[in-house]
């Protein structure tokens, strides 16, 4: 089917077979739609300065040892301490006479790593607790709901911090505190995916052939709400960021000497008046950092608000 | 109305048992042993039981449950183990200095944002709605605890424009009586002027941090919400009947646009209470958050879950607040 | 322009002039010509404009109050109201003649009055628009303006909201709404295609009474042939965006151009029982001819 020749301007020209406004398949019309999406994507300036944005966070935190120098983010060399910005410390150094510079660039692994646990646990909990409420509706979706609806009203950061206050300060805890606190609105986004496509024919027709619940949960339903699931994951990423490194300089975060943004802020509170950059700088990456989300995710849902 | 007034209640109450299951949760799941805490290490096992068995935790976890839940209802969140005194009292003394500061942080989210959002609407894809866009994505993107040192060290040790941390000057403290608790309005009560000035250079600074982040949040919601309703058909009528644009959209499409805002300002009032907890922090502002701050790290668990339910309580409360205002903008809702 | 119509049906005196009126809407996909060469006159007289939704009908009407939008483009060789030269009237000028000289009647009442006003402040607020009255006599002439759309109990009315009135209650709440600051021209758009069929004649008779009392002159705009039909003087029946016929109501039957021809025949006829609809047979060259 999808290989039969598609009538369109240039015949055979990749771009010809995905723009075609008569998709042979399924998969073809699959296809097209996302690079009309991309193509929408592509047009917007800020959209596109987002994608760099976060594209640069995770070069960075891959070859972050290629970049700076580990030795240096944790070496204290008490001579050099709160040096301002020179060739050897682009960006100066802290109250320990580490560099900031390899600090930042290493600390990019933290909120990386922070940013992806968190992701990871949050949307299979929401979808977990969205999925079963919208398919099977009933008692089973009022008491999901109704649960859902408690932690939604729940303060968030104040929560995180009780969290994290009960479990301990470190990076585990609080992606677990940040992760509790985050997932009802996955769960009710799962669920309103769900319950429009419920009815859907091809929904029924694979429960005529005798497909479990399970199954035509995890193949037919899961992949409906993907798309919108990550939009909103994405959407969020610069919230949990903030979170964290609030946590962080709170000191429930990563714990010293990792190179923890928020904690660095916090640490260049003591000399904020003489040595500026000390608190500045860490601080001005996590603000990049998370407009750098904010635009992806802002240009991700106009794209695919344009697409539907 | 009943039924409505019924759910609503119901729904509060569910929130509310939700809300301290959760507490009383991390309440047992604390690495700490509160036993331990009170007894010290060198007690003898028998001493350990007596006291293990006086505070409860020797019963089966729902009637613990039971027993924490009347407790709380009852206002009692054990004493803090920092100042000894009970939990409740410490917090009401806070309280007021966080809802200062959060209260003026509103105002200047809404005054500010809402005509934001509707000029970015009625402007929509030309310069001024790409400033704001851009003004309120910063906005979201900003860590609050970083732009309060950043504006402490521009307004404050720079140029001097606004007072630094804390409410008040030493040489002021005192000198006026607590009577709400939130010293500019205690100030003003008392005809002590030159308190009032200098306790609000002091508020401004991170009142307008704040203010501005759900500025941001208010501007964005508004401008979409206004989006809608310029696309609305009365909107064609009212510019029929010959009314300027200024009244159509200002006076009619506005007009609709409150119905939607009075649950994102209350739902702004609850984050402005958060974010104070980052702020106070770095404004060594005396109020709900700089407690928590404090309790976190001197492990005073009842402070911590005390303020936890404060909090939490204040939600449930705006909830049914902007239940109740709602009839008030929307004509519609008197008649449900 | 056609040859056809155009016989003068008694009119007095001329409100309204157009002359090779069009529209054009700029988009992403380049320009859409909703309106093109549109050429009528209004006396004081009932016009009726038919045709399919997208025949540029509705367009027409907005163009006339200068109300198509901030990618609408108006372009005419001529568009006068009595001595006001409209073709070049800046959104100000508008603005003043807007109620005051032309109103519109919209489709749905539930849609096309605010929510959250009262329908008398709406009534009232045309008024002290355009009057610049107080609120009292404001308040006097909207209760009386209720009155003469046959509401019978003003003063309650009054305070009603739009979602406590019905459909036939509300679109005369509109009509008089449009008419309390004394236009020449009513411009009512599908004014009883969203109301129950009940009700619908009772409507048109109000708004046709207070017309012809008032001296105005009406555009009616539908999609209901036999509406326009039996209810206006002459009908203008729009196609792609050109007027391809226009002629008197009454002989709306001997029309000639083939599309009015097929709308004729696509009309249910009582005693004449058809097994199949006929389909409209377009022709591309009605386009070309009057372009």
């Amino acid at each position: 089917m999808a290989t039969a020749p598609v009538p369109g301007p240039v015949p055979g020209s990749l771009r010809a077979w995905l723009l075609s406004p008569a998709p042979a398949s399924r998969r073809q019309a699959r296809f097209g739609r996302w690079f009309r999406a991309w193509l929408g994507f592509r047009r917007n300036p800020l959209a596109m300065s987002g994608l760099a944005i976060v594209a640069l966070l995770v070069l960075m935190a891959v070859f972050a040892p290629l970049i700076a120098d580990q030795q240096s983010a944790t070496l204290q060399v008490l001579q050099d301490r709160l040096q301002p910005a020179s060739w050897q410390h682009p960006f100066g150094t802290d109250e320990l006479g580490r560099d900031i510079f390899a600090r930042v660039v290493f600390g990019s692994r933290i909120t990386l790593t922070i940013v992806v646990m968190v992701g990871v646990i949050v949307v299979p909990v929401g979808l977990a607790i969205g999925l079963p409420a919208g398919y099977f509706g009933g008692v089973v979706d009022t008491v999901l709901m109704r649960i859902t609806d408690i932690f939604l009203a729940f303060p968030r950061l104040v929560l995180a911090l009780a969290f994290a206050a009960a479990l301990g300060p470190g990076i585990e805890n609080a992606v677990i505190a940040i992760a509790l606190t985050a997932w009802p609105p996955y769960a009710r986004l799962a669920r309103a995916e769900t319950l429009t496509s419920r009815r859907a024919e091809f929904i029924q027709a694979a429960e005529l052939q005798g497909a479990s619940h399970l199954r035509i949960i995890a193949t037919q339903i899961v992949p409906l709400c993907l798309p919108s699931v990550i939009i909103r994951l994405t959407l969020d990423m610069a919230g949990i960021i903030l979170t964290a490194a609030g946590l962080g300089f709170l000191g429930l975060g990563a714990q010293p000497p990792a190179p923890e943004w928020g904690a660095m802020v916090s640490s260049g509170r003591q000399v904020l008046l003489d040595q500026w950059w000390v608190a500045t700088i860490p601080g001005l990456a996590i603000f990049i950092v998370s407009l750098g989300f904010n635009l992806l995710g802002d240009g991700l849902r106009d794209a695919s608000d344009a697409r539907s | 109305m009943a039924n409505r007034a019924a759910r609503s209640l119901l729904s509060v109450a569910l929130t509310f048992l939700g809300l301290t299951c959760v507490t009383f949760f991390i309440g047992r799941v604390i690495p700490i042993d509160p036993v331990l805490a009170i007894v010290g290490d060198k007690a003898s096992a028998e001493t350990y039981a007596r006291v293990r068995a006086e505070i409860g935790l020797d019963l089966p976890l729902p009637v613990q449950y039971w027993r924490y839940l009347t407790k709380v209802l009852h206002g009692d969140f054990g004493n803090s183990v920092i100042t000894s005194r009970p939990v409740l009292h410490d917090l009401l003394q806070v309280f007021p200095a966080t809802l200062e500061l959060a209260l003026l942080a509103l105002l200047i989210g809404v005054v500010a944002g809402v005509p934001m959002g509707v000029i970015a609407a009625t402007h929509r894809g030309r310069w001024q709605d790409q400033v704001i866009r851009f003004l309120s994505l910063l906005g979201y993107s900003m860590p609050v605890f970083w732009l309060g040192l950043i504006g402490l060290l521009l307004f404050y040790a720079k140029l001097g424009w606004v007072e630094g941390p804390g409410r008040l000057d030493v040489a002021f403290d005192d000198i006026v009586g607590p009577v709400t608790g939130m010293v500019t309005i205690d100030s003003l009560l008392a005809g002590e002027y030159e308190v009032f000035w200098n306790a609000f250079w002091h508020l401004l600074l991170p009142a307008s941090i704040l203010g501005y982040l759900s500025l941001a949040y208010v501007a964005r919601m508004t401008r979409s919400f206004m989006l809608a309703q310029l696309r609305q058909e009365y909107v064609l009528a009212t510019l029929a009947k010959g009314l300027s644009p200024w009244r159509v959209v200002w006076v009619h499409a506005l007009g609709n646009v409150w119905v939607q805002l009075v649950t994102v300002i209350a739902l702004t009032f609850g984050s402005l209470l958060e974010g104070a907890v980052l702020t106070e922090t770095v404004f060594a502002w005396p109020g709900l958050g700089l407690y928590m701050k404090n309790s976190l790290f001197n492990a005073d668990l009842n402070a911590v879950l005390g303020a936890t339910v404060l909090v939490g309580v204040v939600y449930i409360g705006l909830n049914m607040i902007s239940d109740l205002i709602y009839p008030l903008v929307d004509p519609r809702a008197r008649d449900q | 322009m056609t040859d056809t119509g155009m016989t003068d049906t008694g009119m007095t005196d001329t409100l309204l002039t157009v002359r090779n009126l069009s529209v054009t809407y700029s988009g992403d996909d380049g320009d859409v010509r909703a309106v093109r060469n549109v050429s009528f006159t209004l006396g004081r007289e009932r016009l009726g404009i038919v045709g399919e939704s997208g025949s540029g009908k509705s367009t027409t009407g907005r163009a006339i109050m200068g109300l198509v939008g901030q990618s609408g483009r108006i372009e005419a060789d001529e568009m006068r109201l009595g001595d006001t030269d409209l073709a070049h009237l800046g959104e100000h000028g508008f603005r003043k003649l807007r109620g005051q000289r032309i109103a519109m009647v919209l489709q749905d009442p539930k849609y096309s009055l605010d929510p959250v006003m009262s329908v008398g402040r709406q009534i009232a607020e045309t008024h002290r628009t355009h009057l610049r009255s107080t609120k009292r006599d404001a308040r006097r002439a909207a209760l009386e303006m209720l009155e003469a759309v046959h509401i019978r109990d003003p003063e309650r009315v009054y305070t009603m909201y739009p979602h406590q009135v019905s459909g036939g209650m509300g679109q005369r709440v509109m009509i008089a709404m449009m008419l309390i600051a004394d236009p020449d021209i009513l411009i009512a758009d599908e004014p009883t295609s969203a109301l129950d069929v009940t009700v619908q004649t009772q409507v048109l008779a109000i708004m046709d009474d207070l017309v012809r009392s008032r001296g105005m002159g009406l555009i009616l705009i539908s999609h209901n042939l036999h509406l326009v039909s039996s209810f206006c003087d002459r009908v203008l029946v729009m196609y792609a965006g050109q007027v391809v016929e226009t002629c008197e109501a009454a002989k709306l039957s001997e029309a000639k151009h083939p599309y009015t021809r097929g709308l004729l025949a696509a009309l249910p006829q009582l005693g004449n029982r058809r097994a199949e609809l006929p389909q409209l047979q377009r022709d591309p060259a009605w386009m070309a001819d009057l372009a």
